[in-house]
């Protein structure tokens, strides 16, 4: 392994944020105050409690989760597309390191942002709402395994796309509709019966559930089912990786 | 003098049947300077690139200090040095950072020290704490040196160095590479400048069409170049040479109104003198005279359009 070259794109694109650290803190941040007094005051006060959590309480995993997933793409498609797009991605290519270590550099960074805003989001959440997590070590494990899996797929993206159109593509036309239909300010047993069950068929109602029971024990699917969703999902992103990396796809002649 | 790069039989082709290099076999010793001329699209950068690893060869071999380019990438690539022949960084990261960055890349541990030697060579000091933004396209040019040269490589590819670059700033970069040389690196460059090999290259290659047509040592081609010919026209034409001319080893064009002779410019006495003396003995009546120098240019586009030189 040649973990210096792992730690410096891991520095370098830490770099990236760092130059920009106001706008990493403050636009979480006020987007999620945002959210608190549009949903949790505005209409959340017109909302009975969800399974015994107040409705402003009820959305915090949520929230957490629409900012990790999409930050978590977006960081890491932009950290590899951006090499590709200025072309110095001729220097990743003529390093001596391999795509495992390219891939932990990149997506290491991506989720460690996306982490950071998790828990920027959580504190802030706790100035709006009375918050308590029940299974703290189940919360982190989600927490952290959505950055890392949404990171994969966000490099994925980043390898793929060859203009910026198609780099939102995929979070604005896939993702963001399925995260504001998983359950993020709504409990699933809300819908009508059918609509419970092609629910039930959207991947992100089951990170969304995992996460929300890890603060409330309370979950739309069996904490096991979200379990397994999120690791079979960060195992489908490592299995396109590890065939990218076998066939060079997109960034090898 | 040891080979420090081997390349046998190098082809790349594309899957539309492009063929990028058809076969290319070449020896680099340790401490030249290689120039590698060739027009726009003759392979050059392909070569680079699959030496480098950007790109991956369809068959044949690339060895770089002994090691496989393919099977033993690491140690072969922490061997190279890349600048490319376009600009390529990111615009906000500082002049210190990306330096330091390739290094770390190439698995090279913090070393200020070294950074600080290499960013006072190539005149980068001043400017160590500026975003590359805020740099003119001759000192981008420069961090792309420094870049290449933070891992302390022991061979440097210099893809099309000067291409675009002011006089001035051609010549800074000739004093670059020959400093670089100096140090011991193994430098190859490409370029389709002909004064820029002449200027700096100890070797001369010639590619095109995915062919390497030529190698010589720079001195071998200086040599022929040194060569002029002096055309001796005459008003009326002659089937065979006079014996009395057989001293001066001339040469008859094909309709026999010409004699041509060879000679050596660098030569103490080039014997022109006596061969129109000579001449004139003869009885031949001169039409006129005149003189023609094959350049290393003249040879580089006979070489490159298939004739002869």
């Amino acid at each position: 392994m040649n973990w210096a070259a792992i730690a410096a794109i891991y520095r370098f694109e830490m770099a990236r944020f760092f130059r920009t650290l106001a706008q990493s803190f403050l636009s979480p941040v006020l987007s999620t105050s945002l959210y608190f007094v549009v949903f949790g005051t505005a209409i959340g006060s017109r909302i009975q409690e969800v399974e015994g959590v107040s409705y402003g309480a009820f959305i915090v995993p949520g929230l957490i989760m629409l900012s990790v997933v999409m930050l978590s793409i977006s960081n890491a498609s932009f950290g590899i597309y951006f090499p590709k797009f200025l072309g110095t991605i001729y220097e990743l290519l003529s390093a001596p390191i391999n795509f495992i270590e390219i891939v932990i550099g990149y997506v290491g960074a991506a989720a460690t942002k996306a982490l950071f805003v998790g828990l920027v989001i959580l504190g802030t959440a706790t100035f709006f709402v009375d918050i308590r997590i029940e299974h703290p070590f189940a919360m982190a494990a989600f927490l952290i395994l959505s950055c890392l899996s949404f990171s994969l797929l966000g490099f994925i993206v980043g390898i793929w796309a060859s203009n910026f159109e198609q780099m939102s593509l995929i979070p604005q036309l896939v993702v963001t509709p399925l995260i504001f239909l998983g359950g993020t300010f709504y409990s699933i047993s809300m819908l009508p019966p059918l609509w419970q069950t092609i629910t039930l068929f959207n991947p992100v109602v089951y990170l969304i559930s995992g996460f929300r029971w890890s603060f409330y024990g309370i979950a739309d699917v069996p904490i096991f089912w979200s379990l397994l969703a999120i690791i079979a999902f960060t195992g489908l992103c490592l299995a396109v990786i590890g065939w990218i990396f076998r066939t060079g796809w997109r960034i090898r002649s | 003098m040891t080979t420090i790069l081997s390349i046998r039989d190098l082809r790349k082709s594309y899957a539309d049947g492009f063929e990028a290099l058809k076969g290319v076999t070449l020896d680099i010793e340790e401490g030249e300077i290689l120039a590698l001329l060739g027009p726009n699209g003759a392979g050059k950068t392909t070569l680079i690139s699959t030496v480098c690893g950007i790109t991956t060869p369809t068959s044949g071999s690339v060895t770089v200090g002994g090691h496989d380019i393919q099977t033993e990438y690491r140690a072969a690539r922490k061997m190279i040095g890349l600048v490319p022949q376009e600009i390529a960084l990111e615009p906000f990261e500082k002049v210190w950072n990306t330096v330091q960055f390739s290094r770390g890349l190439f698995g090279h541990g913090r070393d200020n020290a070294r950074i600080e030697e290499i960013l006072r060579k190539l005149s980068l000091w001043d400017k160590r704490r500026n975003a590359i933004k805020e740099l003119s396209g001759g000192m981008k040019r420069r961090v792309l040196i420094a870049k290449a040269l933070a891992h302390e490589p022991r061979i440097l590819f210099l893809d099309e160095p000067t291409a675009g670059v002011d006089v001035e700033l051609r010549k800074d970069m000739w004093e670059i590479v020959a400093e670089l040389k100096r140090s011991g690196v193994t430098i190859i460059l490409t370029t389709h400048y002909i004064e820029e090999a002449e200027a700096i290259a100890d070797r001369v290659g010639v590619i095109d069409k995915g062919e390497l047509l030529l190698v010589q040592e720079k001195d071998t081609l200086m040599a022929q170049m040194g060569k002029k010919q002096i055309e001796v026209m005459l008003t009326e034409p002659i089937s065979a040479i006079p014996d009395s001319l057989s001293v001066h080893q001339l040469t008859l064009n094909g309709p026999g109104d010409a004699l041509i002779y060879t000679y050596d410019t660098h030569a103490e006495r080039t014997g022109i003198t006596t061969l129109l003396n000579d001449v004139a003995q003869t009885g031949l009546v001169l039409r006129d005279v005149q003189t023609r120098q094959s350049s290393l240019e003249e040879i580089f586009v006979n070489l490159v359009s298939g004739d002869p030189a």
